[in-house]
């Protein structure tokens, strides 16, 4: 499937005469797929061609027509994606009880939700025990999303009003360096990249990572493109600057128990301090003011935020069972550089 | 958007609303004041708005955001930021009851 499209979005639209159409075959090829598979989540070709439709309304696909971002071929296959993805996530995904739909329960209840035992740690192991060549497998693998930080969240700005809005704008401009592009954490992270020795540009190791990595980002696009899910997108952001800061103390620690400098552990210490300012604000004010608001977006805040545990858990479970064996999280390890 | 009827306009906005900034969506409004400290339980104090932070000497501290989390739980290794720790070590602002 992500192989015939990208041979679709190389090609042109118009169709030669009495040639079957590419975008038929596609659909076609998604739903068998979509009913053949045992775990959406882990499937790398379905999380691939998913990652591959969401890619055009980011910074698009190297070579291809910027049309096919809204060609109603490819939103159909892209929904038929979606609802696949989101079936699986709402039958999985357990919700805590729901508090009352106001500022301070909610902020509450995400605390709760996001202070719960995770299960196994990458940042407990990043910071004690992850060799250089780890270190280097958890930064491809986090670059998935992190080299495009911030941008599946701010999808979501023109959907919210009022108190809500005004803090995820807040969160965000942070997020972008406040002014200032070099502390656009997006570009901070690309310093930790090359100060590793790996290549920073967008999408270079898009190959070697495993569906689940695809997955863990989908899931932001699936959220933040489309507005009905605009209390899933919030809860999304509040779960991940509500479990940030604590990591990436220890994900700093990791860096510099390995000898690597500053610039390598920069995004990892900004985050620290930038995230103990943005959990409040995503808290209170941007969650709990959404709900405030729109009380019948509660669920979906808290459905938000635990998906974003279960799916980043899911993540972390593979990486970390693949360094316990002894082997690589990658598809292909021969793109990490020794 | 609401798709308003033609005859809409009259009803679509408030003309007796007041100038000041007040909450457009049932929550509080922020204060609009140049600067405010906004006290959150169990966390920092979360200041926002026009200030400085200095030492003693007037000197600016180390400073990379315009709202900051200054630690009132003594744990952090950021100060006088907050760096999360306050979590850790399960810091109250009310006591227990
Ligand atoms: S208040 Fe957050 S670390 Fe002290
Ligand atoms: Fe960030
Ligand atoms: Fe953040």
């Amino acid at each position: 499937m992500s192989s015939l499209l990208l041979d679709i979005l190389n090609g042109p639209e118009e169709l030669q005469p009495g040639a079957t159409n590419p975008r038929e075959d596609l659909a076609a090829l998604t739903r068998d797929a979509i009913a053949a598979t045992e775990d959406f989540a882990f499937d790398d070709d379905l999380q691939l061609t998913l990652f591959c439709l969401f890619e055009l309304h980011y910074s698009g696909i190297d070579g291809t027509g910027a049309d096919w971002e809204w060609h109603p071929d490819l939103i159909a296959v892209r929904r038929l994606l979606e609802q696949a993805y989101e079936a699986q996530l709402r039958s999985i995904v357990t919700l805590p009880e729901l508090p009352e739909p106001t500022s301070a329960a909610v902020a509450g209840g995400l605390f709760e939700l996001t202070g719960a035992d995770g299960g196994p740690s990458m940042s407990r192991y990043v910071a004690k025990q992850a060799t250089e060549e780890q270190i280097g497998e958890f930064l491809i693998q986090k670059s998935i999303y992190t080299l495009k930080e911030a941008d599946p969240h701010t999808w979501a700005i023109p959907r919210l009003t009022g108190r809500a809005k005004a803090a995820l704008v807040e969160i965000q401009a942070d997020e972008y360096g406040g002014g200032a592009p070099d502390r656009m954490h997006a570009t901070l992270y690309a310093q930790s990249m090359r100060g590793v020795g790996l290549d920073d540009s967008y999408g270079h190791y898009l190959d070697s990572v495993p569906a689940i990595t695809l997955a863990s980002s989908n899931l932001m696009s699936l959220f933040g493109l489309n507005r009905r899910l605009r209390g899933a997108i919030v809860g999304h952001l509040a779960a991940y600057e509500m479990t940030s800061s604590l990591a990436n103390r220890m994900y700093a620690r990791g860096c510099r128990r390995l000898g690597y400098n500053d610039a390598v552990a920069a995004y990892f210490d900004e985050h620290v301090e930038a995230d103990a300012v943005h959990e409040q604000i995503a808290s209170r004010d941007m969650a709990g003011g959404l709900v405030e608001s729109d009380p019948e977006l509660l669920e979906d805040v808290f459905f938000g935020a635990a998906a974003a545990a279960v799916v980043d858990t899911w993540m972390t479970g593979f990486i970390l069972d693949a360094w316990n064996a002894g082997t690589s999280s990658l598809r292909s390890s021969a793109t990490v550089p020794a | 958007m609401s798709m308003c009827g033609s005859d809409a306009h009259g009803g679509a906005h408030d003309d007796d609303a007041p100038d000041d900034v007040t909450a457009l969506d049932g929550g509080p409004a922020r204060s609009t004041s140049r600067q405010t400290i906004v006290a959150f339980p169990d966390g920092p104090l979360l200041v926002r708005g026009d200030f400085d932070i200095v030492d003693p000497d007037g000197n600016p501290l180390r400073r990379t955001r315009k709202t900051v989390a200054l630690c009132r739980c003594g744990a952090s290794m950021l100060k006088p930021y907050c760096d999360g720790s306050h979590k850790m070590i399960n810091f109250k602002t009310e006591p227990e009851s």
